[in-house]
């Protein structure tokens, strides 16, 4: 699936939701699903600065498609992570760094892209597409 | 007790009215800011219709009135701290500016290379930093009174770190995130039998107690205008005149002067000699509606007031499986800070937010506190004149709630 068609069917799943309690309901539960960084790499160099908690991202390239992993030490923050990470994680560097992240608005979760202290989703979203960059970088 | 009109007092402040995401605010976050009565914002409003002007520099009537309307503010701050002299009033940016005013100048004059600066562990960065700043200029050595488990100054600790060589005291009155009250006048004292100054961050206790500087005996004394209902961008420095003249100045500018020449310029004296340049004349001429609004209630009332709500509250939330306070020191004022199990108190923060209620999570500017609690951060609600036990009643429910979705 493209970026673009996840994003698509996530902007679908979450208008299905009434309140917001349903829909934080269904980002922690996401959250759940995040593919686990490696304990081994819970170090400085992995944390996402700009988080209240504790956000560490990790990046692998397998097939020419970057497979992130990430944990946090917040439930609602792992929810975000997580979904950031199904929306952009097994795709190439190029298609990542060129993605246009338009679901986060849509699904209502804008307040989290505010570049305040408290939430890291900008700063996510940031390293994200520095490692696709980077990545794409090394590939040429 | 005496009748306190909450009724009465929730209409004066137009914000409380408004919701958020839907439900109406519950507005907890007092500690980070307090909303404003009405008679403060009509007050912005009428200076910049009917006052505005530059101050202190003018021969021409609108100048006249903006001064004296600026002068009144410092008359009414004197009597509001009880300090002996106006001219001991210096007017600033916020109680950052007014520690740093004091770090920087008194500094200067004071402290040299192998010299020594006490603070807590309990303190704001804002009453970190600028001594940090000091002691990296002048090669002196900060150190710091332990905090112990309940949230309260180790006293032996402080007596012990007293000695020759430490030239000022810089102590918070009431912890913004603990909510300690700290036993100040024994501080005050045991630093002035060895002619040691104390500086008492009062940024979180102007607005909850009587403070009164002569009776505190205390040489410097900061807080902010925003805290105590009045607008942002304003604060004040209380210093000791014998303090303050001794004090080269510290910002140099328009107002500070006496005399100017490339020669030699001449400053001005107490209280414009620390008052460089136009300051916010709008917060400054409100803030004196804020005094006023406090004091048509009475800060005794305001404080009895607000010890029932903050028992209230305490007692509601230990009712909450897995909550666990920080900061149980036995005296206490405006604030409680709170841990529910393993959750992690943004998470907390997040989910009260979608109810509508406003509380502050994280480290509240004390990541020293943090570290030596061995926490993240806190989830803190801080109280104000205008909270009421049904809003308490609302913020339990929250966090029962937020408690249930996030295990």
């Amino acid at each position: 699936m493209t970026i673009n068609s996840i994003q698509d069917e996530l902007i679908e799943d979450f208008s299905f939701f009434e309140d917001w309690m349903a829909k934080y309901e269904y980002i922690i539960q996401l959250g759940k699903e995040l593919p686990l960084i490696d304990e081994v790499y819970k170090k400085p160099e992995y944390i996402i600065k700009g988080c209240q908690s504790q956000v560490w991202l990790h990046a692998d390239l397998v097939d020419g498609k970057i497979i992130f992993t990430a944990d946090s030490d917040a439930i609602i923050t792992k929810g975000l992570v997580s979904l950031m990470v199904k929306v952009l994680s097994n795709h190439s560097p190029q298609e990542i760094a060129s993605s246009d992240l338009y679901f986060i608005d849509q699904i209502g979760l804008k307040e989290h892209l505010s570049p305040t202290r408290a939430n890291g989703l900008l700063s996510m979203v940031k390293q994200m597409k520095m490692y696709a960059l980077i990545m794409q970088a090394e590939n040429k | 007790m005496t009748h306190y009109d909450i009724h009465s007092i929730r209409n004066d402040f137009p914000i409380l009215k408004r919701s958020v995401n839907g439900k109406p605010l519950v507005y907890l976050d007092n500690g980070a800011s307090t909303q404003k009565p009405q008679s403060v914002i009509d007050a912005i409003n009428y200076y910049y219709t009917s006052q505005n002007s530059n101050i202190h520099r003018g021969v021409h009537h609108l100048s006249q009135i903006a001064t004296d309307a600026y002068e009144v503010t410092r008359r009414k701050l004197k009597s509001f701290i009880n300090s002996k002299e106006e001219h001991e009033i210096i007017i600033t940016k916020g109680t950052t500016d007014s520690i740093n005013l004091v770090a920087s100048s008194f500094g200067d004059a004071f402290v040299q290379e192998g010299d020594e600066v006490i603070i807590s562990a309990m303190e704001h960065h804002s009453n970190i930093v600028p001594w940090q700043l000091l002691c990296e200029r002048k090669k002196a050595v900060l150190k710091v009174i332990p905090v112990n488990d309940e949230g309260e100054l180790d006293m032996d600790a402080y007596r012990q770190l007293l000695n020759d060589r430490v030239k000022i005291v810089a102590v918070t009155y009431i912890s913004n995130t603990l909510g300690t009250i700290n036993p100040v006048k024994e501080i005050i004292e045991l630093a002035h039998a060895k002619d040691i100054p104390v500086l008492l961050d009062a940024a979180q206790a102007i607005q909850h107690v009587s403070v009164d500087v002569q009776a505190l005996d205390v040489d410097f004394l900061a807080f902010s205008g925003h805290k105590m209902y009045g607008p942002t961008g304003i604060g004040v420095l209380y210093g000791k005149e014998k303090w303050l003249n001794a004090m080269p100045p510290y910002q140099g500018g328009g107002d500070m002067i006496k005399d100017v020449s490339f020669e030699k310029t001449t400053y001005n004296e107490l209280p414009f000699k620390f008052e460089a340049g136009t300051p916010n004349i709008a917060a400054g001429i409100t803030l004196s509606f804020a005094i006023d609004y406090i004091n048509s209630i009475g800060i005794d009332k305001i404080a009895q007031y607000e010890y029932e709500l903050l028992n209230y509250a305490t007692s509601e939330l230990l009712e909450i499986e897995g909550l666990r306070i920080i900061g149980t020191a036995k005296e206490k004022s405006g604030v409680i800070s709170f841990l529910v199990g393993d959750i992690h108190p943004y998470d907390i923060g997040v989910i009260l937010d979608k109810l509508g209620i406003a509380v502050r999570t994280g480290h509240h500017c004390t990541q020293p506190l943090m570290k030596r609690f061995g926490i993240p951060g806190t989830v803190r609600a801080s109280i104000g004149l205008y909270n009421t036990k049904e809003e308490i009643d609302e913020l339990v429910k929250g966090v029962k709630r937020a408690v249930s979705m996030l295990s």
